[in-house]
């Protein structure tokens, strides 16, 4: 039925984040606080893949994503495909890209970390070793795999 | 030219350069042979202890006023005003570094050193964050190594006990990595060196071993740095033969070379044995007069163009 109102809704003006992980589509509404904009959101979940089996996909209406925020979702679902929409078209295909920092975004998995206390903007430094992504705390020192952050917020 | 460190926050270990350590170490170097009372002269440098560390505490303010400095500020954090009305410690910072000229500080949060630096408008010298960095431990260590040694370049070092979660001997390997050191390390397997630290000393193509005891290492060794295993970690039995593994006696020390030297952190309890104390190579007591000597030299590089 989603798949259905998906198919209905077309977006006039927006962003569209198609090919997430499934599982991970949640996970992205709550680290870019998209329900907070107050602009209509179409979130599919465990929808049919040809490429995986099964995917989310996320409509925002009116916002339109940066290529900066497109880089900060790569490190969640780094297949992802994000198209910016004006006027019921495809504007731009935002490429994704790994990138050098993730800024007020993620809270830092160490629990004694001075950023748990203190009303500061978290900053990892992202690194890639062997193909797995990790993230260094700015203030704790600490590095972290991907996954040390999938049970936070 | 003024000098590298002049301005500048010392936070960790990692932020300073080969160069920046030798200015420390040589700098220490020349106030321990030649005091100067004048480096701080009408300097007032703030330390301030948000979690209590008497010996680092005592160390860092002899160094000031060893230089004609004043110092102001508190032993203590939860007994100030400060953690009852709970203010952020970024808002006490920012007053507090607008009175003085260098603020020195230890803190029970990880990170906490770097964040007091982004809210302060003097040199921040980080005295310990949590389980992070205590830089000047590590300027104490190297100096201390290369005042005894003459040189850091080439050196085999063993690092013996707690590898795990002694910060102490993290900083020393990752400053030591930049003078390609080979290194020994004796720990049990629970508290052996992290990966990010090996993969660190994998990145600038250093060489470490791990060994299973110390008396077979020794007498390769230029330096001995002993840390202690502590008993929390363990089962009582585990640890009662633990302990005696990890533990230093003046037998043990038969063969090693005539310029081998022990180092320890302190406090030690009994992971040394007295009668290592009689021995030519003792000089964990050495080592923390030193620690006097390298915080002389970080605050008087900080606060002087030149020195
Ligand atoms: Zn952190």
């Amino acid at each position: 039925m989603m798949e259905h109102t998906l198919k209905v809704e077309a977006l006039a003006n927006g962003t569209v984040i198609d090919h997430i992980p499934a599982g991970q589509g949640r996970r992205i509404l709550k680290l870019f606080r998209m329900s907070e904009s107050g602009e209509r959101i179409y979130i599919g979940f465990n929808l049919p893949s040809r490429r995986t089996g099964k995917k989310d996909l996320i409509k925002v209406e009116n916002i339109t994503f940066t290529p900066a925020q497109a880089n900060q979702l790569a490190l969640f679902a780094p297949n992802a495909t994000v198209n910016v929409i004006e006027n019921f078209k495809v504007k731009e295909k935002l490429t994704l890209g790994v990138p050098d920092t993730v800024d007020g975004m993620l809270t830092c998995p160490n629990s004694n970390c001075i950023t748990a206390t203190e009303p500061v903007e978290t900053s990892f430094r992202v690194s890639e070793k062997e193909g797995e992504v990790r993230l260094k705390c700015k203030y704790c020192e600490k590095t972290f795999a991907r996954d040390a952050f999938a049970q936070l917020r | 030219m003024s000098n590298p460190l002049y301005q500048r926050h010392v936070i960790s270990i990692a932020d300073l350069t080969r160069h920046d350590l030798e200015t420390v170490i040589a700098t220490a170097q020349q106030l321990k042979r030649e005091p100067r009372t004048d480096l701080l002269k009408d300097k007032v440098v703030a330390s301030c202890f948000f979690e209590a560390s008497t010996r680092t505490r005592l160390s860092f303010e002899t160094a000031v006023q060893r230089l004609g400095g004043t110092v102001i500020g508190f032993d203590d954090g939860g007994n100030t005003s400060l953690a009852k009305k709970g203010e952020t410690m970024a808002d006490s910072v920012r007053i507090i570094t607008s009175y003085v000229d260098a603020f020195v500080m230890r803190h029970p949060k990880d990170g906490a050193a770097r964040l007091a630096s982004e809210n302060s408008s003097v040199p921040v010298i980080n005295g310990g964050d949590g389980s992070n960095q205590h830089p000047s431990q590590t300027l104490l260590d190297l100096f201390t190594i290369h005042e005894t040694q003459g040189k850091l370049d080439g050196l085999t070092l063993a690092f013996v006990g707690d590898l795990k979660y002694g910060r102490t001997v993290h900083s020393l390997a990752q400053a030591l990595a930049l003078f390609n050191c080979k290194f020994y390390f004796i720990a049990p397997e629970a508290l052996a060196m992290p990966d990010y630290i090996c993969e660190q000393l994998d990145a600038h193509g250093i060489e470490y071993q791990l060994a299973a005891s110390i008396e077979e290492v020794v007498p390769e060794l230029d330096i001995l740095y002993m840390t202690r295993v502590q008993k929390e970690r363990f089962d009582e039995t585990e640890f009662q033969h633990l302990k005696s593994k990890y533990k230093l006696d003046a037998s043990m020390l038969e063969g090693a070379k005539p310029n081998l030297k022990v180092l320890h952190p302190l406090p030690r309890i009994d992971e040394i044995a007295t009668d290592v104390d009689a021995t030519p190579h003792a000089y964990y007591f050495q080592q923390a007069q030193n620690g006097v000597f390298a915080r002389q030299a970080l605050l008087a590089l900080v606060l002087n163009e030149t020195v």
